[in-house]
C-alpha cells in the first residue's frame, strides 16, 4: 500500500532529518511513528502527502510514485489529522466535515447526507452539524477533525499527534473509540505520537525512530518482549517492561487447564456431590466432546432443585468465556471490569480448555513480584 | 444660545447647499478609499505571501502617511490641476498605509495550523486564500477599511482649497466673514457626524463580518462548564 524506498530529507545546513529510510505498510494496517523529539517521525509522514517534499528516495502509493502525482490532487485522497485540530473556525461543523468533498466537487445534497452519516460513527447528534467549533469541547472537535479525515473515504489517514492536545481522560476514550472505528474501517492509518502508551495501545506496528533512522519496526508485543537495543529499552521505560512480561502471556499459559466439569445428563445430586469434593461453588456444564454448555452454580441448584433433576435442565447458558490465544492483560481487565470470579477458557471450536480464576490471578502477581526480585539479584 | 440658533438659520436657508456639499465630501473619500482598497488589499495579500517585499512596501506606505495633507494637495496640484480628483487621489495615496497593513496582519495572523490543515486536505494556494484565509481576516481588512475612511473624511475638508467642494467649502467661508462662528460650525458639525456614524456603521459591518461571532462566544463561556460536564458524561455512557 505505502512504501517507503531508501527516502532521506536533508534540511538547508546538511541536517539529515529523515536518512535513508525503507519501510513497507501493508494495507489496513496502523502504524506508529514514535521517537524523541527532531527524530524525523513528523518529517517522515509529511513526505506521504509531500506537505514536505523528500531530497532522495522515492515514496509510493499503491505503486504509484507520489512524486509524479499532482499534490493538490494527491492530498485530497489521504486523511491528515494534526495535534491542533486545525477546524476552520468560521465554518459550520457540517461544512467543516465535507470540505473534502466540497473540494471534490461533489453536490451540496450528498455532503450533507455523509456529514450526517459520519457524526453517527462517533455518536454526536445531528444538531451538531450547525455549530461552530469554538461551540464544542476539545474531545469533540478532536473528533470532528477525525471525522474530517474520514469523509471522502480516503483510504489513506496521516495522524500527527492527533490526541496530544487533550486531557488524558478525553485522550483516553478517543484512543479507545478510534481504534475501533480503524478495525471498523480497515483504513490504512499511519500515526505520529511521542507517547508509548498510545502507541502500544493502538499500533499493529511500531516504527521507533532515532535521528531519521529506523531504530525498531515491529509489532507492540515484540517490542515489549524484544527491544533492539539500549536505546529502545530505555524509550519504552522499565516500568513498562516488567509490567509488560504478564501482559504479553497468552491465557492459555497461566490457565488452571483442568477445571471441575459436568455434563449435562448427570443428576444434580451427583453435582452436588462433585461440588462437596472438590470445595467448590459451580461446575462448568461440557457435553461428551468437551463444548462448553454453561455453568451451574449452589444458587441455581438451590433455587431449582425441586422443579428439575438433571443438570441439563438447570444449565446458565449466559457465560462470558475466553479464547486461548487472548492476551492475559485483556482477560485481567474483564475479570476485574465485569466482577467475574472465573472465566472459562475455550478453543476455537468452544471446547473447553482450562479456567482462569481469580486464583491465577494471584499467581500472576507473584510471579511478577519474583520476577522483579530475579531482576535486582541479577542487577 | 444664539450661536446654535444661528446654526439652524443657516440650515435652514442653505439646505440644499449643505445636503450637496455633504453628499460630495462623502464621495470624494468613499471614492479615494475604494480605489485604495482596490489596490491595497491585494498588495497586502501579496506582501504577507512574499514577506520580504513587506518591509518596503509598508515604509513607501508609511512615508506616503507623513507627508502633510495640504503639502500632499498642493504638490499633486501642480500635476493634476484643481478638483475632484486631485482630491480623491490623495486620499487614495492616504488611505493604502491602514488597508496594506491591516490586509498584511489579518493574512499574517491566520493560525498556521488551520492554513496547513487546509493545505493538507488538497486545497490549492488560491482556494487556501479564498476560502480560509479571506474570510478569517476579513474583520481585521475591514478595520483597515474603516481607519481609512475616517481618516479620509477629515483630509476631505481642506480638498476647497483646491476647488473640490465638500464640507470644507462650508467651512472656509466662515473663517472668511466676520463673525463666521456659526458658519464654521454649520460645516464643522456635519463633518465630524458624517465621520462618526461612517465609523459606526464601519464596526458594525466589522462585527458581521467576524469569523466568529462574538454573542455567541459570550453565551459560551457562561454554559461552558455545563457543556463540558455533558460531554463527559456521554464519553462514560458508551
Amino acid at each position: 500500500m505505502l512504501k517507503f524506498e531508501h527516502v532521506s530529507k536533508m534540511y538547508k545546513g546538511g541536517k539529515r532529518a529523515v536518512d535513508d529510510l525503507t519501510l513497507e505498510i501493508e494495507k489496513g494496517e496502523f502504524i506508529c511513528f514514535i521517537g524523541p523529539s527532531g527524530c524525523g517521525k513528523t518529517t517522515t509522514m509529511k513526505m506521504i502527502n509531500r506537505l514536505i517534499e523528500p531530497t532522495e528516495g522515492s515514496i509510493y502509493i499503491n505503486d504509484v510514485n507520489i512524486m509524479d502525482r499532482d499534490p493538490v490532487q494527491l492530498r485530497r485522497e489521504i486523511g491528515y489529522v494534526i495535534q491542533q485540530i486545525g477546524l476552520f473556525p468560521h465554518m459550520t461543523i457540517q461544512e467543516n466535515i465535507s470540505l473534502v468533498l466540497k473540494l471534490l466537487k461533489v453536490p451540496e445534497e450528498k455532503r450533507r447526507v455523509r456529514a450526517k452519516e459520519l457524526l453517527t460513527l462517533v455518536d454526536l447528534t445531528p444538531d451538531y452539524l450547525e455549530k461552530y467549533p469554538h461551540e464544542l469541547s476539545g474531545g469533540q472537535q478532536q473528533r470532528i477533525g477525525v471525522l474530517r479525515a474520514l469523509a471522502a473515504d480516503q483510504p489513506l489517514i496521516l495522524m500527527d499527534e492527533p490526541f496530544g492536545a487533550l486531557d488524558p481522560i478525553t485522550r483516553d476514550s478517543l484512543q479507545e473509540e478510534f481504534k475501533k472505528l480503524q478495525k471498523k474501517l480497515e483504513k490504512t492509518i499511519v500515526f505520529v505520537t511521542h507517547d508509548m502508551d498510545e502507541a502500544l495501545k493502538l499500533a499493529d506496528r511500531i516504527v521507533i525512530m532515532r535521528d531519521g533512522k529506523i531504530v525498531q519496526c515491529d509489532t507492540p508485543d515484540e517490542i515489549l518482549r524484544n527491544p533492539a537495543n539500549e536505546f529502545v529499552e530505555e524509550f519504552i521505560g522499565k516500568d513498562r517492561l516488567v509490567q509488560a512480561r504478564p501482559n504479553i502471556q497468552t491465557v492459555e499459559q497461566i490457565m488452571n487447564p483442568s477445571p471441575i466439569t459436568i455434563t449435562g445428563d448427570r443428576t444434580l445430586s451427583e453435582a452436588i456431590q462433585l461440588m462437596k469434593q472438590h470445595r467448590v461453588d459451580s461446575l462448568l456444564v461440557v457435553d461428551d466432546r468437551k463444548v462448553l454448555q454453561g455453568f451451574i452454580d449452589v444458587e441455581i441448584i438451590d433455587q431449582k432443585r425441586k422443579k428439575a433433576s438433571l443438570v441439563r435442565d438447570i444449565v446458565e447458558a449466559e457465560l462470558f468465556t475466553v479464547e486461548k490465544q487472548t492476551l492475559v492483560r485483556d482477560t485481567v481487565r474483564k475479570i476485574l471490569k465485569i466482577g467475574m470470579k472465573y472465566v472459562p477458557v475455550v478453543d476455537d471450536k468452544h471446547r473447553l480448555a482450562g479456567i482462569v480464576t481469580r486464583a491465577s490471578l494471584v499467581d500472576i502477581v507473584y510471579d511478577s513480584i519474583w520476577g522483579v526480585d530475579d531482576m535486582t539479584k541479577i542487577g | 444660545m444664539e450661536t446654535i440658533n444661528d446654526i439652524l438659520y443657516y440650515y435652514s436657508q442653505n439646505a440644499a447647499y449643505v445636503w450637496v456639499q455633504f453628499y460630495r465630501h462623502f464621495l470624494m473619500s468613499a471614492y479615494g478609499v475604494l480605489f485604495a482598497a482596490i489596490v491595497a488589499i491585494p498588495a497586502g495579500i501579496l506582501i504577507a505571501r512574499y514577506t520580504k517585499l513587506s518591509t518596503w512596501v509598508i515604509s513607501l506606505a508609511n512615508i506616503i502617511q507623513t507627508i502633510p495633507a495640504l503639502a500632499m494637495l498642493a504638490v499633486l496640484m501642480l500635476v493634476m490641476g484643481l478638483g475632484t480628483n486631485t482630491v480623491v487621489f490623495s486620499l487614495f495615496l492616504y488611505s493604502l498605509l491602514p488597508i496594506i497593513k491591516n490586509t498584511y496582519t489579518g493574512i499574517r495572523n491566520v493560525d498556521h495550523a488551520i492554513l496547513e490543515s487546509g493545505k493538507a486536505m488538497g486545497m490549492t494556494k488560491f482556494q487556501v486564500l479564498l476560502m480560509v484565509e479571506l474570510p478569517l481576516a476579513m474583520s481585521v481588512i475591514m478595520a483597515g477599511l474603516r481607519t481609512a475612511l475616517v481618516i479620509s473624511i477629515g483630509i476631505a475638508t481642506i480638498g476647497t482649497f483646491i476647488g473640490a467642494g465638500g464640507l470644507g467649502d462650508i467651512i472656509l467661508r466662515g473663517t472668511n466673514v466676520t463673525d463666521g462662528t456659526p458658519i464654521i460650525l454649520a460645516g464643522a458639525i456635519p463633518t465630524a457626524l458624517m465621520a462618526v456614524l461612517t465609523d459606526l456603521i464601519m464596526a458594525w459591518l466589522e462585527r458581521k463580518l467576524a469569523p466568529i461571532k462574538k454573542e455567541k462566544r459570550r453565551k459560551r463561556t457562561r454554559l461552558g462548564m455545563r457543556h463540558g460536564d455533558g460531554s463527559y458524561a456521554s464519553f462514560f455512557g458508551k
